[in-house]
């Protein structure tokens, strides 16, 4: 892709503002489907039919949505911290969207080919905390400062676990490089990592229970670092309004929305990557090639985001002291324990 | 218990039955949503249903039964009376109408839709209907007027009640003219009355 746009117009500006503005375009367009997905399905488990007025079954309402919020009055309280509370929906969204850099898009698209794309991607996402905690003093107001307390612990809390399992992985396939990473899962489904990847049979017997438990550690973990329900207590709109995101309107407010949106498929394409190989074809060398794969990496990260949807509408939200209990005493236990074991396996 | 045992169990349980809510939600997913598209798809109301009121004014005796029954006053009525050769017809239960109901005005937005005025009337005229879906923009609109004369009528339903009544009221001064005369005649032949008695006398007069 990149060496594609470089024969077109050369190795200019505008050829690596294109490559970084596709990423852009596609969170636009995937939070509108996600959040009409979401409503969908929210609506459907509760026996409702959600949008039904804008558009065959309300499809165009994602679309009013979203000018409805570009109309709207940006307020911003009088007692804000003025500087902080304006940068603050920027700093979050940029922490989820940088994340998107390192993603294997397809087999020959990624924004950056880092060495340490993984590594990248587990820091740079630490920014959203950042970005929250500010949000959360900025705004002058209790719930808030309690929304992005709440947060900030979490996240800090759940990036244990999450890092020890992506570890796991990073063991197993040697790299850090997600297009590497993804490249190795190739050759079909039994070569994905959640399958043990490419290590001999008798390996893999014993490494696929360790792996799963390593993706459900993941998958959990990386639900509260996106704040979403069973997680969702830094939001948690019964207790604090809307956390952190109380104070915000209008376009800002959209701006976290996004965030909250691109960070839900960011970790659940790292999971695809980390577990479900990826951009590779789970038909060996059946429907490969640069679209191919790019569909496949979509509709994989997609399914893992509609999975997270589903576990939303079907799960209560966790009290703060059984959401340190989940992170501290068993996802992160249980992580340890895996990555001690694949690390006896692979020495053996 | 076990300490060890309990903590295993806590996971075991917490997994099985995150995927037994899961199953659930997943069920309802392809189960028929119990919404009803409101304006275009409308329920059945029940047979009974209380909603707008109405009045069959072809009925109306203007007894001011409903008015008084009505907890909330919503109902506004005045009648005149008919002059006895004016014929106003018969209610269709029968019953001979002797009053004009110039004014039946009901504030339905006051209306708390209890029922209570329909059982007292004994024409049967006032009821409630189905009908629901009649929100306003200006809220005097939601006074309906119900009277179906118009003002011409009233006028001369008025004047001749008016004459109607200088007619009673002359004839019974004529009477109580002649009840008094009488009583002075009678009062000539005692010795004359009190002061008292006589101013009162001349303060009806």
């Amino acid at each position: 892709m990149e060496q594609f746009l470089k024969t077109l117009i050369g190795d200019t500006l505008l050829n690596h503002v294109i490559i970084a503005a596709l990423p852009l375009v596609f969170i636009l367009l995937y939070a509108l489907v996600a959040i009409y997905v979401e409503m969908k399905m929210a609506a459907h488990m509760q026996d409702r039919l959600a949008y039904m007025r804008t558009g065959w079954h309300g499809v165009l309402q994602p679309i009013a949505d979203m000018l409805k919020l570009l109309q709207k009055e940006d307020t911003i309280p009088a007692a804000a911290d003025r500087i902080f509370f304006i940068l603050a929906p920027y700093i979050v969204f940029v922490g989820s969207y940088a994340a998107f850099a390192a993603l294997p898009f397809g087999s020959s698209f990624i924004g950056s080919n880092l060495n340490i794309g993984i590594f990248y991607i587990v820091a740079i996402s630490s920014l959203v905390v950042v970005g929250i905690m500010m949000a959360g003093w900025s705004s002058n107001n209790k719930w808030s400062l309690f929304g992005a307390l709440r947060a900030a612990a979490q996240i800090i809390s759940y990036e244990i676990p999450s890092a020890f399992a992506i570890l796991g992985v990073v063991m197993i396939a040697g790299t850090m490089n997600l297009q590497e990473l993804s490249a190795a899962q190739t050759g079909g489904i039994q070569h994905w990592m959640i399958f043990g990847g490419t290590l001999s049979l008798m390996k893999k017997l014993i490494v696929i229970p360790v792996m799963l438990v390593l993706f459900v550690v993941y998958y959990v973990s990386s639900m509260a670092e996106v704040n979403r329900t069973p997680f969702d207590i830094p939001e948690a709109e019964s207790e604090l309004v809307q956390g952190y995101m109380t104070e915000y309107s209008g376009m800002k407010f959209a701006i976290f929305y996004l965030a909250e949106y691109a960070n839900l498929f960011a970790v659940s394409a790292i999971a695809t990557v980390l577990f479900f190989g990826g951009w590779a074809s789970p038909f060996a060398s059946a429907m490969t090639g640069p679209l191919w794969s790019t569909f496949w990496f979509v509709a994989k990260g997609m399914l893992l985001v509609c999975v997270n949807i589903w576990l939303r509408w079907t799960l209560p939200r966790l009290r703060v002291d059984q959401l340190m209990y989940v992170s501290w005493k068993v996802l992160t236990p249980f992580a340890f324990a895996c990555v001690l074991a694949l690390g006896l396996i692979l020495v053996w | 218990m076990n300490p060890v045992a309990e903590y295993f169990g806590n996971i075991y349980r917490g997994i099985k039955t995150a995927m037994i809510g899961m199953q659930i939600t997943f069920k309802h997913l392809f189960t028929r949503a119990v919404t009803i598209q409101y304006p275009t798809v409308k329920m059945k109301l029940p047979e009974r249903a209380r909603n707008r009121l109405y009045v069959n004014m072809d009925d109306c005796i203007g007894c001011d039964q409903c008015a008084m029954a009505c907890p909330v006053d919503c109902i506004d009525i005045e009648t005149i009376k008919s002059a006895p050769e004016d014929n106003l017809g018969m209610t269709s239960t029968g019953q001979k109408k002797r009053l004009h109901v110039p004014v039946f005005d009901i504030d339905i937005a006051k209306c708390c839709y209890c029922g209570l005025c329909v059982y007292p009337c004994p024409t049967e005229c006032i009821k409630m209907t189905d009908v629901y879906e009649f929100s306003e923009f200006d809220r005097h609109n939601l006074i309906y007027s119900f009277s179906t004369m118009t003002p011409a009528e009233i006028e001369t339903a008025k004047v001749k009640a008016k004459k109607m009544e200088e007619e009673a009221a002359a004839k019974k001064a004529a009477a109580a003219a002649a009840a008094k005369a009488a009583a002075e005649a009678k009062a000539a032949a005692p010795p004359a009355p009190s002061p008292a008695a006589g101013e009162q006398q001349q303060k009806t007069e």
